[in-house]
């Protein structure tokens, strides 16, 4: 029982980052039926940066507090991160709206390809020791623990997502947003300038990857060139669990998917005489990703099956 | 005096079709003005070009004095034309009221950075947004429904909201394609009187219909396209008597 307890509590925080990266896949879907694999490479550039700044102010050793050098940390990645967003819009994808659907997607594997080797050239090909300078007290909840930073994940994830649920609803920007969705063209016709609201998805949803590529390199404490890949692509089976291109279902899907994921590593050895380990933990996002095509394409909470594929 | 909208030599051509042939009109301002002709003359084609949605092959287009040329849908929204469908365009799954402010980004300028921030500018403004879209479902008489999905909508208030999303956006001509596509005559003496209370309020009109008993009533002059190219054009009561127009609809008698 305390490993189920504990498991529920790691899946969750994995889930929270795998919902903020997710709902970034389903944005730009929901707006132009694109699934950008370059995404998952946004999350190590955040961290990277964030990794490059925490170690120089703690370099310079300012005697600031640790979440204030943090926080420094994700306010230098956030607007990096918008900026490579807004530039691989406006370089790769935009020249090919209109075209096939596939040449975008393919264009978006070449994307993630090179921004994976610049990565690699600017932050060296070794894996970073992530400074993990945050005071992590441990909470006993029973048998299970509970860490500050896990908390602190939790509550900045939820805040986030409150805050584009918000915005989704409430503002211009996002009925604008919900309008080029549903059809672009008549949003034109309606005076939506439809290509500010293609790039804004985008730098919204790097400002979201930013943050957890922040949150990943302060929970596992290591960063590396290769680690966008396949936290986007599990970031991806959320988006289509809960239904691409249905932000709820994006935050849905993260937090099944890191639940999942936890009860599957925690339990896999017990379930299987020790036969396959906790290093099997990778399979599980997958796993669900072809329960969910083959029962239910349109993911949780998607209303329509996806036709365009 | 300047027309409003002046259109000059318009050719569209869609692979082996010639949808427009130099077609020249030009509208005053605060007219109704009419757009007739049989099924496929190319009447949504020459709004599709007005509105750029279409670009046309040759041909320029003036509103106010300002041509349009390569201006994108979402600048000649802001220059001042506004449209509604023959099969009509909502956005679905949105409702009343937020179809309405979309059209409202047309009038309002405020970036990503105060979106995101929230200044309190921009909350202001979103206020003011709110508060004049709701005046225009109560203008179009669709306020009760102000918070429902438009897919929800009756027929007949999908065409009013329509036409309250195209007048959000402030404009000098606003064009409706076939506006009383499916009205019963209760409805489309409704519409009627709507239309010319718009127009009563300063938009100019320019519509396309095949109601013709509306058309004569409500119309300024009209044009009548024939297979692309413009037959007749004049106030209601002459075109009709138009020989050419009684052939294009009628077919001419053979001898």
């Amino acid at each position: 029982m305390d490993t189920f307890i504990q498991q529920i509590i790691n899946g969750l925080t994995l889930g929270a980052v795998y919902a903020m990266v997710a709902l970034g896949y389903t944005m730009v879907y929901g707006i132009i039926q694109l699934i950008n694999f370059a995404h998952g490479e946004v999350v190590m550039i955040g961290a990277m940066v964030a990794f490059s700044v925490i170690g120089a102010l703690l370099g310079l050793d300012s005697g600031l507090p640790p979440a204030l050098i943090v926080l420094l940390g994700a306010a230098a990645a956030i607007p990096v991160c918008m900026a490579v967003a807004y530039a691989m819009e406006r370089v790769a994808y935009r020249p090919l709206r209109g075209a096939p659907r596939l040449a975008p997607l393919i264009t978006a594997i070449g994307v993630s390809i090179i921004l994976q080797q610049l990565g690699m050239m600017i932050w060296s090909r070794n894996p970073l020791a992530f400074p993990q300078i945050l005071e992590n007290r441990i909470f006993h909840l029973g048998g299970a623990t509970v860490s500050t930073v896990q908390l602190a994940i939790w509550l900045v994830a939820v805040s986030m997502m409150g805050a584009l649920t918000l915005m989704i609803h409430r503002t211009r920007l996002g009925i604008a947003m919900r309008a080029t969705s549903q059809n672009p063209q008549v949003a034109g016709l309606m005076g939506i300038d439809v290509n500010r609201v293609i790039a804004a998805t985008f730098i919204i949803g790097a400002a979201l990857a930013a943050i957890a590529g922040v949150m990943v390199g302060t929970y596992y404490g290591i960063a590396h060139y290769t680690m966008g890949s396949l936290l986007g692509l599990k970031a991806f089976c959320a988006a289509v669990l809960g239904g691409i291109g249905n932000l709820p279902g994006a935050m849905l899907g993260g937090l099944i998917l890191g639940v999942v994921e936890a009860l599957g590593a925690g339990y896999i050895g017990d379930f299987t005489g020790n036969w396959f380990g906790s290093n099997y933990q990778d399979v599980f996002a997958f796993i669900v990703l072809i329960l969910v095509l083959v029962f239910r394409p349109s993911g949780l909470l998607g209303e329509r099956v996806g036709d365009r594929t | 005096m300047q027309p409003l909208l002046r259109a000059s030599d318009i050719n569209k051509r869609f692979g082996g079709l010639q949808a427009l042939s130099n077609v020249s009109f030009s509208i005053a301002a605060g007219q109704i003005y009419g757009l007739i002709g049989p099924n496929g003359a190319g009447k949504t084609t020459l709004f599709n070009v007005i509105t750029g949605m279409t670009p046309a092959d040759a041909g320029t287009v003036m509103l106010d004095g300002r041509e349009l040329g390569q201006l994108k849908p979402h600048a000649i929204a802001q220059a001042g034309i506004a449209r509604t469908f023959q099969n009509i365009r909502l956005f679905a799954n949105l409702t009343a009221l937020e179809n309405v402010m979309v059209g409202r980004h047309a009038r309002t300028r405020a970036g990503l950075l105060q979106a995101i921030m929230r200044t309190s500018g921009q909350r202001a403004e979103e206020a003011e947004i709110e508060a004049r879209a709701f005046e225009l479902l109560r203008y179009v008489g669709i306020e009760a429904r102000v918070n429902e999905l438009a897919r929800n909508l009756p027929y007949g208030d999908q065409r009013r909201l329509e036409i309250a999303r195209a007048l959000a956006t402030e404009p000098k001509l606003l064009a409706l394609d076939e506006p009383a596509a499916g009205m019963n005559p209760t409805e489309t003496g409704e519409l009627r009187t709507l239309l010319e209370r718009i127009r009563s309020d300063g938009v100019t009109l320019f519509l396309i219909e095949h109601d013709m008993r509306l058309m004569m009533r409500l119309c300024d002059r009209v044009l009548v396209l024939d297979f692309g190219r413009a037959i007749a054009e004049g106030p209601p009561r002459e075109v009709q008597q138009d020989p050419a127009v009684v052939a294009a609809y009628l077919g001419t008698p053979t001898p």
